[in-house]
């Protein structure tokens, strides 16, 4: 069994608490409907954005330069990065180098990928996450669930007893808005005395030289306007042309991630503050491979709407942390593999091939079919189980024969009635499920009947 | 080699043939049949109020209850009378800590979404905008776009310096789902359009 079946199953132990994070999850999924409902040339606008995205990664080299080139004429530092390690470094020696004691971060999932938080607090950094659903994760020590919604897996009371134990609040208290108020004074304390913020980046500028963040708390820009060292971390293939493009992609980010038509806080940084330095750190953690990929190399063009999770079955039902990556869903299980196939081999079955996702993917990554091309690769590379590995032996030889197939069709239709029920429920399959009643023909003796009436 | 090169190495060696950009005269986006009716739904729907002032803006405010019992007033704005905080001349924007209330201009406001765009002219006075308990924007009904593509052609990007889309007041879901406002940023946000 896979690690993220193993994960999943104890997940799924908890039927009521399954059932309600099921639903938590498609009311999400609801309200990105209903916003886009309301975009008539939505189709349109995910079509341009694809493209837009498609034509970026074809000359992206050149933006990384050119926004090199206008980030450093307003006054930023640029970095680059080769991999996690790489990246750790650069920012603690930022730090270590201004005396750096207190940083505020707000939410970046690549630095979540690269175990920041940790290789910082070694250091005698304090590192406050300070986005609310992070610090609740960063207090219990576990990582995000969700890549928009950080603790979409924990209930009210639960966050309740960790806020008294952490913050004081009264115990029993569960009421979200109570809980909030709690995070708002006790982080306005840290972002008073921090002494640098570090951000992620959505979308960076190539024609401009600027970055630019998306927030609904305005953790960022209370991170960034106190303090006054702002690291800004970014993968590779977070570049956009131009502004005219970033209208494109400011329409469907928020619509598709939490169904609101804009993100309360949509921040352009272009160069550091008065008296202050912007860094920009740039990324490329097996990006690159997977540029060179063609067939996934889609998936860079991913803006982290989290609409591919809130719609999959899977994820629905069995949680971020079953996936054991920064980044869970569809897209991460496209995403990880590349940096450990063998690891992460469970992660492209973790999925019906429904194709929900790309459906609502708003910037047309082929999800379901890259996960397709990952059993395929993966089995290659010898990397499936033997079982899935027989069975598909067996599979492909019935089918490319169609009188072994017909034999099989017969077989299976006289004895699957006879066999006892319990045999079904053996299969991961069958447990929740009744099969059908067998039909007494198959298709093509239907078929052929009709044709001699 | 350094890091640099050796990433942009790869991304060119990995790059996939060249794929034309989309023309921009293919959006014009959405547009609405009334502009102002549309903006004002658009900000109540993200959690603000938007009131539309006829007579002074000095009236305006005082109709707000948070304007009338706050104390520390900041304002970029000319005619506020309750001001008694310059962001502007902030040496240090901690002190910005404590204010109650704060009016500020913005240059153009999007019906899509309701998100109005500031600049902070280059100062360190940016931080009130999200130090503020409560928050108020003056914009000039005249600059009312449709959409995103209308904002981007007529805003203007502060380089060097800051400039943020705001839409509505801070907010979280975070805790189950539950939509909470006044997050780390403003409790409230009116926008106030000048007729």
């Amino acid at each position: 069994m896979s690690a993220f079946s193993e994960n999943a199953q104890a997940f799924i132990a908890d039927g009521p608490r399954l059932a309600w994070h099921d639903k938590a999850i498609w009311f999400v999924r609801q309200k990105r409907d209903t916003a886009r409902a309301a975009v008539p040339e939505w189709e349109e606008l995910r079509a341009t954005a694809s493209q837009i995205k498609a034509h970026t990664l074809s000359r992206l080299a050149g933006y990384l330069e050119q926004f090199e080139a206008n980030a450093i004429e307003l006054g930023a530092v640029v970095h680059w990065a080769r991999d996690a390690d790489e990246h750790n470094r650069i920012v603690h020696e930022i730090l270590r180098e201004r005396g750096v004691k207190r940083l505020v971060k707000s939410k970046s999932m690549l630095t979540e990928e690269c175990h920041l938080n940790p290789y910082l607090e070694e250091r005698g950094i304090e590192v406050v996450d300070t986005d609310l659903g992070e610090r609740i994760v960063q207090f219990r020590h576990e990582p995000p669930s969700h890549i928009v919604m950080p603790a979409i897996h924990l209930k009210k009371e639960e966050i309740g007893d960790l806020f008294h134990e952490k913050l004081g609040t009264p115990q029993g208290l569960a009421d979200p808005k109570a809980l909030t108020e709690a995070a708002r004074q006790h982080l306005r304390e840290k972002f008073l005395a921090a002494d640098a913020g570090l951000t992620g980046v959505n979308f960076a500028i190539a024609e401009t030289g600027g970055i630019v963040v998306c927030t609904n708390e305005g953790n960022a820009d209370l991170g960034t306007s106190l303090p006054p060292l702002h690291i800004a971390c970014m993968g590779i293939e977070k570049i956009v042309p131009g502004t005219r493009e970033l209208a494109v992609f400011l329409r469907l980010l928020a619509r598709s991630a939490t169904g609101q038509p804009i993100t309360t806080y949509t921040s352009h940084f272009h160069g550091p503050r008065p008296a202050g330095e912007l860094h920009v750190v740039i990324v490329d953690r097996g990006r690159s491979k997977i540029l060179g990929r063609s067939e996934f190399r889609a998936s860079l063009k991913c803006i982290r709407c989290g609409a591919c999770l809130n719609t999959c079955p899977v994820y629905r039902r069995s949680g971020g942390h079953s996936y054991g990556v920064t980044v869970p869903g569809p897209i991460g299980s496209t995403l990880a593999p590349h940096a450990d196939a063998a690891k992460y081999a469970g992660l492209p079955f973790a999925s019906t091939l429904c194709g929900s996702c790309s459906d609502v993917c708003p910037v047309h990554v082929d999800l379901h079919h890259q996960l397709l091309a990952w059993r395929g690769e993966l089995a290659r590379q010898g990397l499936v189980p033997l079982g899935k590995r027989i069975v598909s032996r067996v599979g492909a030889f019935v089918l490319a024969r169609s009188w072994l197939y017909q034999i099989a069709g017969k077989l299976v239709r006289w004895v699957v009635p006879l066999l006892p029920a319990r045999l079904l429920r053996a299969n991961a399959w069958g447990r929740q499920r009744d099969l059908p009643p067998m039909p007494r023909e198959s298709f093509s003796e239907i078929w052929r009947k009709r044709g001699r009436s | 080699m350094g890091a640099r090169d050796e990433i942009l190495n790869a991304v060119r060696a990995g790059s996939p043939p060249p794929v034309a950009l989309p023309e921009e005269a293919r959006f014009r986006g959405l547009r609405y049949p009334d502009l102002r009716d549309q903006f004002a739904r658009s900000v109540a729907a993200v959690g603000g109020t938007c009131v539309f002032v006829r007579g002074s803006l000095e009236e305006a405010l005082l109709a707000l209850p948070q304007y009338r019992s706050a104390a520390k007033v900041a304002s970029l704005v000319p005619g506020v009378e309750r001001a008694n905080v310059d962001p502007a001349a902030v040496a240090d924007p901690h002190l910005l800590r404590d204010v109650d209330f704060c009016v500020l201009a913005a240059e153009l406001g999007v019906a899509e979404n309701g998100a109005v765009w500031i600049t902070n002219h280059g100062g360190l006075g940016r931080a009130v905008a999200f130090l503020t308990q409560q928050l108020a924007i003056v914009l000039r009904a005249e600059t009312l776009v449709h959409n995103m593509h209308e904002a981007y052609q007529h805003i203007s990007i502060p380089r060097p310096g800051f400039g943020v889309f705001l839409s509505g007041p801070s907010k979280t879901a975070d805790i189950e789902q539950a939509l909470v406002i006044g997050a780390h940023g403003a409790r409230s946000c009116t926008v106030l359009v000048l007729e």
